[in-house]
């Protein structure tokens, strides 16, 4: 008996030992495969922050998402599609929290997020160290794709995005305050998100860079919602331009605020995409008239198609997308889905075996994607490293009369790269 | 202050000294540096004193109902900001038809008014089903039990309004006989912000009134003294309970549009939680459980936030000194709660409240 005991525990050891054994046989994947069985679905995961204030980003992309699915009617290589989403609460903790959770699903073959470009900091270690992929369709901070950490880079292999670097827009802010503006002077205020800080940061060494002085750089809360001291303390220092490229709502009161703060009457208010949501420009008010804001710009009749779609599907119930980045979010959806199907092979058995670096591999590879968000090539040098959206899909927009009192959205746009001095 | 002079030498006592010293020495330098600087002129400090005293009012309505259901309670209602917020956020979307139909334009201060009531009654709901709901089982249990149930009702109330309403950005549409300002020399106060004071001071004097003068007031004040000796007396304790979450309830609601006024954007599910905070600050601050305590925490609470980091930080150097505006604020709680426990205008309280 004890004999039988011995025999049965070792042949149980074994079968154990041997199984993956047999499996690897057909991955030849240097990062290991994912192994999806006749009748399973393919999984992705969204790690998108889809609770609290910033709930509207993570809900936007998700919509996109969720067509880009549809658009396959929810099937790929003949299987259904099952999609994990965890809340990355816009938060680096969070982020690692929600990729810890990820990483230890081994049949998660590709991750679209973060939201938040804090939350990719706390999260791509760990789903680098997986050997999983991760595609943002929002995270713009120029920290994520470079490689260099003596310049602030945390690039981790594995990392892609269909949003565009903040290096593109945030020059692209200053480039415009000097070449059309005009201004002399510039005050520039972050909320202490590494994507907001970013762009401060780049538009005021662009700005300088072009001749202009910075007269103040500070900085608000989030959550804040009286900022007559910090606007005081700008208008003291006499700015022709304030760029403020924050999020909704501190944008909004910022605005509001400023048309009233003596000193601050002549000066331009500029704003990025953090603020390009629908609403801005009727909860500011009268005070939103001449905004400028620079953000994505997303054009064309498959754009129109996609907004019909939306509309009729009413993803996450609402008619119209809640921001800016479904688009990007469909596209990374999209360019997932196909790297998935350039790569799998199919077993005799009728198992699916997808190469996680093969699958990194195609998305590097991916050249001239015609993309909802324009013409996608994933460049492989710092600091670009990862970056898919090239910043061709981005304009300035000015605020009018007919975005406060009629709710027209998005605005016109007054100026683009093409327009540049600088070519 | 020097008590080790004659006591026997502590060296608690001691720090302690030695911190209100270099405390009051940060104050004084750092306020000196920046009047001396002439960097913000009178005008400006007064604009900023008087955004501080209305965004105070508003803190200040909020306190009310921590302070009252303290009082009555001893409990923490850590979900009154989400009260606060059920109101706003409901309303926002009367004051748009409003607006749409001209109406708010036309009667202004009947449509305010409107508002109000409104606002103050879907708060005065919610915190009435929150007592009935989550607290109501609980009472008689550790005082550690209702106070995590009242953190996740918070939760449950801001998810349930952001099913309700989605979770989008909205604002409050502009009043016209609020804009623009009141000017005495080069000082301009805007309308607004004496709309909110005055409005606020109303409904406090009303609070006041309430509690000190009538009938049920004085069975509040009751209750809050000894449950079981008013019970004996035959006032229905259930029924005084519910209407002190109902006041406190109606507060944070005409809180919410009052806020509404004066910064009309932000407004969304979320909205209750900083309010909530700071105004539970306020009331601690105050003295918790204290009526006038709250009010004048609330005030403080606010002028501290407006002038502090242009006065005192930005005069020792700090950098990105607004962003500290926070820290003022949560710094004054500790400070507080160090050297004067019972806050400004809090008494001793006996073993059981304290």
């Amino acid at each position: 008996m004890k004999h039988l005991f011995l025999v049965l525990t070792v042949l149980s050891m074994l079968v154990c030992f041997s199984a993956p054994a047999l499996a690897d046989a057909h991955c030849m994947d240097e990062l290991g495969c994912v192994e999806v069985g006749p009748d399973d679905p393919i999984v992705f995961a969204a790690i998108l922050s889809v609770s609290g204030a910033t709930s509207f980003y993570g809900e936007d992309s998700l919509g996109g998402v969720e067509l880009a699915f549809l658009g396959r009617d929810g099937m790929l290589l003949g299987r259904d599609i099952t999609l994990v989403v965890e809340d990355e609460l816009c938060s680096a903790e969070g982020g690692q929290a929600a990729a810890q959770r990820v990483a230890a699903d081994e049949s998660v073959v590709g991750i679209i997020g973060t939201t938040c470009s804090g939350a990719a900091q706390g999260a791509m270690p760990i789903l680098s160290e997986a050997g999983m992929l991760m595609i943002s369709s929002s995270n713009t901070s120029p920290r994520l794709t470079n490689d260099n950490s003596d310049e602030g880079g945390t690039y981790q292999p594995g990392y892609f995005r269909t949003a565009h670097n903040d290096l593109f827009q945030g020059a692209m802010g200053a480039q415009y305050a000097v070449e059309v503006l005009k201004a002399g002077a510039v005050a520039t205020i972050h909320d202490g998100d590494p994507y907001t800080e970013g762009l401060a940061v780049v538009m005021a060494n662009t700005f300088d860079g072009l001749n202009g002085e910075v007269v103040f750089q500070g900085a608000v809360s989030k959550g804040d919602t009286d900022m007559t001291a910090i606007l005081t303390e700008i208008a003291a220092s006499g700015p022709d331009v304030v760029y403020l490229p924050v999020f909704v709502p501190e944008s909004e009161f910022l605005v509001s605020q400023a048309a009233n703060t003596p000193g601050l009457e002549d000066a331009v208010m500029m704003t990025a995409d953090g603020s390009f949501a629908a609403g801005f420009a009727q909860n500011t008010g009268q005070a939103a008239v001449g905004v400028i804001m620079t953000g994505p710009h997303v054009a064309g009749e498959s754009y129109n198609a996609f907004l019909e779609l939306w509309a009729e599907e009413q993803p996450g119930g609402t008619d119209t997308p809640p921001s800016g980045f479904h688009a990007h979010a469909y596209d990374a959806a999209n360019l997932l889905m196909d790297a998935v199907e350039a790569v799998a092979k199919e077993m005799d058995d009728g198992t699916l075996i997808i190469g996680r670096q093969a699958l990194r591999d195609a998305m590097a590879a991916v050249e001239n994607y015609d993309g909802l968000t324009g013409s996608l090539t994933c460049q492989e040098e710092s600091p670009f490293k990862g970056d898919c959206a090239t910043g061709t899909a981005l304009a300035v927009f000015e605020i009018g009369e007919a975005q406060v009192n009629e709710g027209a959205w998005p605005p016109p746009i007054v100026w683009d790269l093409s327009m540049s001095m600088g070519g | 202050m020097f008590k080790w002079k004659t006591d026997e030498f502590s060296w608690v006592d001691f720090t302690i000294d030695i911190l209100r010293i270099l405390i009051v020495l940060g104050v004084v330098v750092g306020a000196w540096n920046t009047l001396s600087s002439g960097r913000i002129s009178f005008a400006q400090w007064v604009n900023l004193f008087a955004a501080g005293l209305s965004q105070g009012s508003i803190y200040a309505l909020i306190a009310l109902g921590y302070t009252l259901v303290y009082g009555i309670l001893l409990m923490i209602n850590f979900a009154h900001g989400e009260v606060f917020m059920a109101g706003a956020f409901s309303t926002v979307f009367l004051a748009e038809a409003l607006n749409r139909t001209g109406f708010l334009n036309e009667q202004p201060l009947l449509a305010i008014l409107l508002m109000i009531m409104f606002a103050g009654l879907v708060s005065m709901t919610v915190a009435i089903l929150l007592e009935r709901v989550a607290y109501r089982p609980l009472r008689g249990s550790p005082r550690l039990v209702p106070l995590i149930t009242a953190i996740g009702a918070s939760f449950f109330l801001q998810y349930t309004f952001r099913g309700l309403y989605g979770s989008g950005f909205k604002a409050y549409p502009q009043v016209r006989i609020l804009q623009g300002a009141i000017s005495i020399g080069d000082i301009n106060i805007p309308v607004v912000q004496v709309f909110v004071f005055g409005s606020a001071l109303v409904l406090m004097l009303g609070l006041y009134w309430l509690v000190e003068r009538t009938r049920v007031g004085k069975a509040m004040r009751a209750v809050s003294e000894n449950k079981e000796v008013a019970r004996l007396m035959g006032i229905d304790i259930d029924w005084v309970i519910m209407f002190t979450f109902g006041v406190g309830g109606f507060l944070a609601g005409s809180a919410g549009v009052i806020n509404g006024m004066f910064r009309p954007q932000g407004v969304n599910f979320f909205m209750g939680f900083i309010p909530g905070i700071k105004a539970f600050t306020a009331a601690v601050l105050g003295g918790i459980g204290n009526i006038p305590g709250a009010m004048l925490g609330g005030l403080f609470l606010g002028v501290i936030e407006a002038i502090g980091p242009n006065l005192v930080l930005a005069g020792l150097g700090i950098p990105g000194a607004n962003q500290l505006k926070d820290v003022i604020a949560f710094t004054m709680l500790v400070l507080v709660l160090i050297f004067r426990p019972q806050g400004i205008l809090g008494e001793r309280l006996s073993e059981q409240k304290a």
